[in-house]
């Protein structure tokens, strides 16, 4: 099957493709270059922020280089957006032009012009700044490996730009110290779709908002984080208002909760106790809403161990060692350790108690912590009956109450109302969430509690049913994700652990067997500890804000000046947190000055074309990385290494030799100017997608930068765009991540793989509409969760695993996980009284670098506010407009107090958002993380605020 | 005009004959000194721009501008507010930010020392505490038109310095765009300004959010001005005077029980108009060409 339909898609004329999408686009809303007015050229683009993933289209005015971007318009033919855009989309056209644009390389230097760490920033030529990152590169190699060249990437990467630079790390580098900003946004998500479905992102798509009849936010502001999603679910609540039911639950009142019908306020971290909850009054009190022909054929129930820490460093790292009598241990104070040492051990507390109870631990027992693991196993649905048993309305009301001045019968009765939302027949029902499900110290287990209810009734990969985790980054679906590029994932969902996946990447590249390193441990927050550490030498910011976006700021802000001998580099459009702490800083052309696509949170692909020069002498990242790869040859990559742990990597070279390469061979030949890339055409005559438009990578162009060896950069002279994603693409075809053609996304507003036989999916892993279950399962099935990952299991029970049962497959089936409510390591106590939850606000984008420089939103919102409720702010004596000291164990930042507006929390909990760079709330942010995706935490910790 | 605007309006303090000789006094001495170039500038800038945002509390224009000695210590207050003190890391003040209020000066072409306002540069904050109100000396600002009679405490909800207005036309949310800005940046959020919700029919599965002011409880802060991210802001805050229209007296709602409190004291009818300007006999008796073929 796979293979006929792989030869259709390459037969597949373009034009095919726009009638699959099931829309028919009028002809004067075309993407292909037409004449318009004055001489305006309108495209198609995506928007650049969020992951809602909306079309827009730009209009460039003039030529060469004074084409510039003079409109932008919603795309009226785009499914997300309808033409519609939100504010920060309604600015695409001004995000490049901000006044202080990084134009040329600058380097830390002293006076003679030599690079020196404690120099002033000094511009350089591109060929300067390469001299130096290969210096370091070479460095860092020779001192400590690959482990010690790190890359902070992105989920605003374009698709090409992360696969370009995962090439070059991992099979040029042989580096797994490659992760993404996605890490702090999507991999609680990641690991919840892996463990119960053993494949990655959701099943359903945006339609559903249409379809069903109940909206369940969870933890979730999407009316700021997603406006557009957000309208079309108040669409969806206008039309027919009494029978639609929202549902608003978070830690405090914000703008989605204007349109609830139920607002739930719970105490911070205890979501798990409501989904628990749900599932309770499913399985012990409503048990015929139980679907059991589907449970039967379709799910497993499985456990995991809970003494699994909280993702902080342990015990025995440099940066902790050694410990003193005074409570400090190695960079970090007694005050510090107090919640740190909660990660090698902790007692069992009274809330969580009950929860932890048929696990068999009980109150003040000391519960010793591995580190994070995934290992999970099967048990009966008994012992998940077991592990739901203590969820009384009771113990969940009394203990997930999150606001002190609401009566505990009013919010019983909400819970009461939520569950029989869920449980009534014949409801449709989707759970929306992002980051507050996330983010979260048992992040991966809230997500897969989410799925329990959905599957237990049979409400989940259904058009308007189901458990939907919506995505903050425009990519971190469509390049973090699918790409793979974290340190533990190679595209199409393959592992860097796994032999089999590493030798079809390695073939897929033409690289030796055995090049690909099998320790992909190097998440973000690692490569910052590795850094503090002295373990990194090099590290590279791309399309993020690593020192800005990161908790526990302060450590890693230091150890970025302080550390004598790292190299560290930032590629921006702007000079943010990172760049001020860089020792190179590298300037990026922008979104619309370059090639490229991102994926949404609903599967959708977007491509667009480069609509105008970058400014001053910037060049993509994608050139940054391809001219990176050509100073480094097979001798300089490809010999012996032992890694940290004492894993070889083996000695390829003569493997390489064997293959045709030399010693002298450098990686840009063998990873890109290869024979298959060369295949596709650099021409801008006969080629339709190419003819009219700017191609800086390919052609060079008008401005003549003077590129990495000191000439004037003329162009890779093939269709680089194009290899990259054909080649990408060529992972996920035939294996249930299809996607289409390059020149069919030039044509499309996008389209949601798997893409087979020129058609999107809309719900996967059901037989209506995924081509996938007959594939998989045969003719006759109506749901089949393919996902190949952690399909063949141990058993055992809620307390362990017994091996001696042996393994036992699950083939095509999902999982119910047995999880329990557990404490956060961090909560107010006497001293710090006050729980800190961070996030964004609809008027900025992440750290702000680039809607900070548009003038009218930044008038809109000038700083980062502490909102706070009028009650506490007045025990505290602080009065609105207030400055006011925030602060942790870890460190404090000032900030104005609001008690009015758009975010209302309880007493007890203030909401700080983090795109102000001036007020760096994450130096007060603790970053554990949860143990099995390693995702910081960003809506919890404990701290207290007082007057200045 | 709401039940509690009524009230405020009742503690406003009619200006004795005395105090307005006096303050008549004062006002041609500050004539007087000033120089003869500012002089035609005064002139001018005298006839009361009508679109002056005013301080909290402040009285009827008219009466404002007559009862303002432009001591400025209003605007003090606004400088020295909480919140725009800049501290350094010591917590040791170094200076403060621009105030909201300023005294116009010569070529604001604005009557000259008075206090006000620009709301789409630096609104009024609604400091709970409304420090401007207390550092007036003259009752320009009035201090009673905020405070709440019951606990006796200054209360900034009641101030009445504008009202919000919405152009629809320049109103993005109005094209069906994801905005309101203005609506979280209202420090009355959901009462001041709330948002009306309507369907989109022309995607089919978007909605309007559409901004809509409340004259009842808006204070005319600008914050909502400030915040809107159009060019030329597409709501924004006028006086209440020139903003407000007015309905008689003769019809109440009848299906709201408190509509009757904005009739007030209602005036017996007598209405003329050109069809009723003659005698009911003269017309009678001057049927005019009623007959002609």
């Amino acid at each position: 099957m796979s293979l006929s339909r792989r030869d259709f898609l390459k037969s597949t004329a373009a034009a095919s493709a726009a009638a699959a999408v099931g829309i028919s686009i009028p002809d004067d809303m075309q993407a292909a270059a037409t004449a318009t007015q004055d001489k305006w050229r309108w495209d198609k683009a995506a928007c650049r922020f969020c992951g809602t993933g909306c079309g827009i289209m730009l209009a460039t005015k003039g030529k060469g280089l004074n084409r510039k971007i003079v409109a932008v318009k919603g795309d009226p033919a785009a499914p997300v957006n309808r033409g519609l855009n939100c504010i920060k989309g309604y600015f695409n056209a001004k995000i490049m032009y901000g006044a202080d644009r990084l134009t040329t390389p600058l380097l830390r230097m002293n006076a003679n012009g030599e690079f020196d760490k404690y120099g002033k920033f000094a511009p350089v030529s591109w060929k300067r700044a390469f001299d130096e990152m290969e210096k370091h590169i070479r460095y860092a190699l020779k001192k400590n490996g690959p482990e010690a060249v790190g890359v902070f990437a992105s989920g605003q990467y374009t698709i090409m730009e992360g696969y370009a630079a995962q090439k070059v790390m991992k099979a040029g580098f042989r580096s797994n110290a490659f992760d993404p900003n996605a890490r702090h946004c999507m991999a609680s998500a990641v690991v919840g779709f892996y463990q119960t479905f053993g494949i990655d992102e959701p099943s359903g798509c945006y339609d559903d908002i249409e379809l069903t009849d109940t909206i369940i936010a969870w933890g979730s502001n999407m009316a700021e984080m997603h406006p557009i999603l957000w309208s079309r679910c108040t669409d969806r609540k206008l039309s027919d208002p009494n029978h639609v039911k929202v549902v608003s639950i978070q830690t405090y009142i914000n703008r989605t909760c204007d349109l609830a019908d139920d607002t739930i306020i719970f105490r911070p971290q205890t979501d798990m106790l409501l989904w628990n909850y749900v599932a309770r009054e499913i399985v012990y009190n409503h048990p015929e809403a139980i679907d059991w022909d589907f449970v039967k054929k379709h799910i497993i129930f499985a456990a995991g161990p809970v003494n699994i820490g909280y993702g902080m460093r342990r015990k025995g790292e440099p940066s902790l060692t050694p410990a003193r009598s005074d409570g400090s241990s190695g960079r970090y104070d007694a005050k510090e350790m107090q919640t740190i040492s909660k990660e090698m051990s902790k007692k069992v507390g009274s809330r969580e108690a009950p929860a932890l109870a048929p696990y068999g631990y009980n109150e003040g027992e000391v519960m010793k912590n591995s580190a994070g693991t995934l290992k999970h196993w099967h048990i009966s649905f008994e012992e998940y009956k077991k592990s739901l048993e203590p969820y009384t309305l009771d113990y969940v009301a009394k203990v997930s109450k999150g606001d002190p001045d609401e009566p505990l019968d009013a919010y019983k009765a909400k819970l009461k109302r939520l569950a029989a939302l869920y449980i009534e027949k014949g409801r449709k029902v989707v759970s929306f969430w992002t980051m507050g499900m996330n983010q979260h110290t048992r992040g991966s287990w809230v997500n897969t509690l989410s799925y329990n209810v959905h599957f237990l009734l049979n409400k989940q990969a259904k058009p308007g049913n189901g458990a939907y985790s919506l995505t903050g980054q425009p990519s971190a679906c469509g390049t973090a994700r699918e790409v793979g590029t974290f340190c533990h994932r190679l595209p199409a969902d393959m592992m860097v652990k796994v032999k089999k996946h590493r030798v079809i990447a390695e073939k897929r590249w033409h690289i030796p067997e055995n090049t690909l390193n099998p320790i992909g441990n190097q998440h973000i927050m690692k490569i910052h500890r590795d850094i503090e550490d002295r373990f990194i030498k090099f590290a590279w910011v791309n399309v993020c804000n690593a020192y800005q976006d990161s908790a526990s700021a302060k450590h890693w802000l230091k150890a970025a000046r302080e550390v004598k001998d790292l190299f560290l580099v930032t590629s921006d459009g702007y000079p943010g947190i990172s760049a001020m702490v860089s020792d190179l800083v590298l300037p990026s052309a922008m979104i619309y000055e370059k090639w490229g696509a991102y994926g949404n949170a609903e599967r959708r692909s977007q491509h667009w074309r480069q609509q105008v020069l970058p400014v001053g002498n910037a060049m993509s990242d994608t050139w940054q990385w391809v001219e990176l790869s050509k100073r480094f040859t097979v001798d300089d990559l490809w010999g012996p290494y032992t890694l940290r742990n004492g894993t070889k990597l083996a000695d390829v070279r003569g493997a390489a030799q064997a293959m045709g390469y030399k010693g002298d061979t450098t990686m840009y030949e063998i990873l890109f100017a290869n024979d298959r890339a060369k295949t596709y055409k650099a021409d801008r005559v006969n080629d339709p997608i190419q003819r009219g438009y700017d191609d800086s990578e390919v052609f060079g162009d008008e401005r003549n930068v003077v590129g990495s060896d000191g000439k004037v950069f003329k162009g890779y002279g093939f269709f680089i765009h194009k290899y990259l994603w054909e080649e990408y693409a060529d992972f996920g075809r035939g294996h249930g991540h299809d996607l289409a053609p390059f020149d069919v996304y030039q044509r499309v507003r996008g389209l949601r793989w798997p893409v087979v036989n020129g058609k999107e999916t809309l719900w996967r892993f059901n037989g209506e509409y995924d081509p996938y279950v007959k594939h998989f399962a045969g003719p006759n099935a109506d749901f089949a969760f393919y996902g190949p990952i952690a399909k063949n299991l141990f058993q055992g029970n809620l307390r362990g695993m017994n091996k001696s049962l042996g393994k036992k497959g699950l083939k095509n089936k999902a999982k119910i996980f047995a999880r329990p409510y557990m404490d956060p390591p961090e909560m107010p106590d006497a001293e710090y009284d006050t729980w800190l939850c961070t996030g964004r606000v609809l008027e900025h984008w992440h750290s702000g670098t680039m809607t900070m420089r548009v003038p009218e939103l930044f008038r809109a919102v000038p700083e980062a506010l502490c909102y706070m409720n009028p009650k506490s702010a007045q025990e505290k004596g602080l009065k609105r407009g207030d400055l006011a000291w925030i602060e942790s164990r870890r460190g404090k930042v000032k900030v104005r107090v609001e008690t009015r507006g758009r975010n209302r929390p309880p007493r007890g909990l203030v909401f700080v958002p983090w795109f102000d760079e001036k007020i760096l709330i994450n130096k007060v942010c603790l970053d554990a993380t949860c143990p099995m995706s390693k995702q910081t935490d960003y809506k919890k910790c404990a701290v207290k605020i007082y007057k200045i | 005009m709401n039940h509690k605007q009524e009230k405020v309006k009742s503690y406003r303090q009619p200006l004795s004959k005395s105090r307005r000789g006096f303050l008549g006094t004062t006002r041609n001495i500050g004539l007087a000194i000033l120089g003869g170039l500012t002089w035609s500038a005064y002139v001018d800038e005298a006839k009361a721009n009508k679109l002056l945002l005013r301080p909290p509390g402040a009285l009827k224009e008219s009466d404002f501008l007559k009862t303002c000695i432009k001591c400025g210590l209003c605007v003090d207050a606004c400088r020295n507010r909480n919140g725009n003190i800049i501290f350094d890391d010591n917590g040791k003040r170094v200076g403060t930010k621009d105030p909201t209020l300023r005294l116009a000066v010569p070529g604001d072409n604005k009557p000259l020392g008075n206090p006000f306002f620009i709301a789409r540069e630096n609104p009024c904050f609604m400091c709970d505490d409304i420090p401007c109100v207390p550092a007036c000396p003259s009752g320009a600002l009035d201090i009673l038109s905020v405070t709440n009679k019951k606990t006796k405490k200054l209360d900034i909800n009641m101030a009445r310095m504008g009202l919000a207005v919405v152009h629809k036309e320049s109103c993005i949310a109005y094209w069906g765009l994801q905005c309101d800005a203005c609506y979280r940046a209202c420090p009355l959020m959901g009462k001041a300004l709330s948002i009306n919700m309507q369907m989109n029919k022309r995607t089919g599965k978007h909605a309007f959010l559409l901004p809509v002011v409340h004259s009842d409880i808006c204070t005319g802060c600008g914050l909502c001005e400030k915040a809107c991210i159009v060019e030329k802001a597409a709501i924004f805050v006028l006086p209440r005077e020139l903003a407000m229209g007015k309905v008689g007296t003769h019809y109440v709602k009848g299906w709201d029980k408190k509509d009757q409190q904005r009739v007030g004291v209602a005036q017996s009818i007598h209405t003329i108009d050109k069809r009723s300007e003659k005698k009911a006999i003269d017309k009678l008796n001057n049927p005019g060409g009623l007959l002609d073929d």
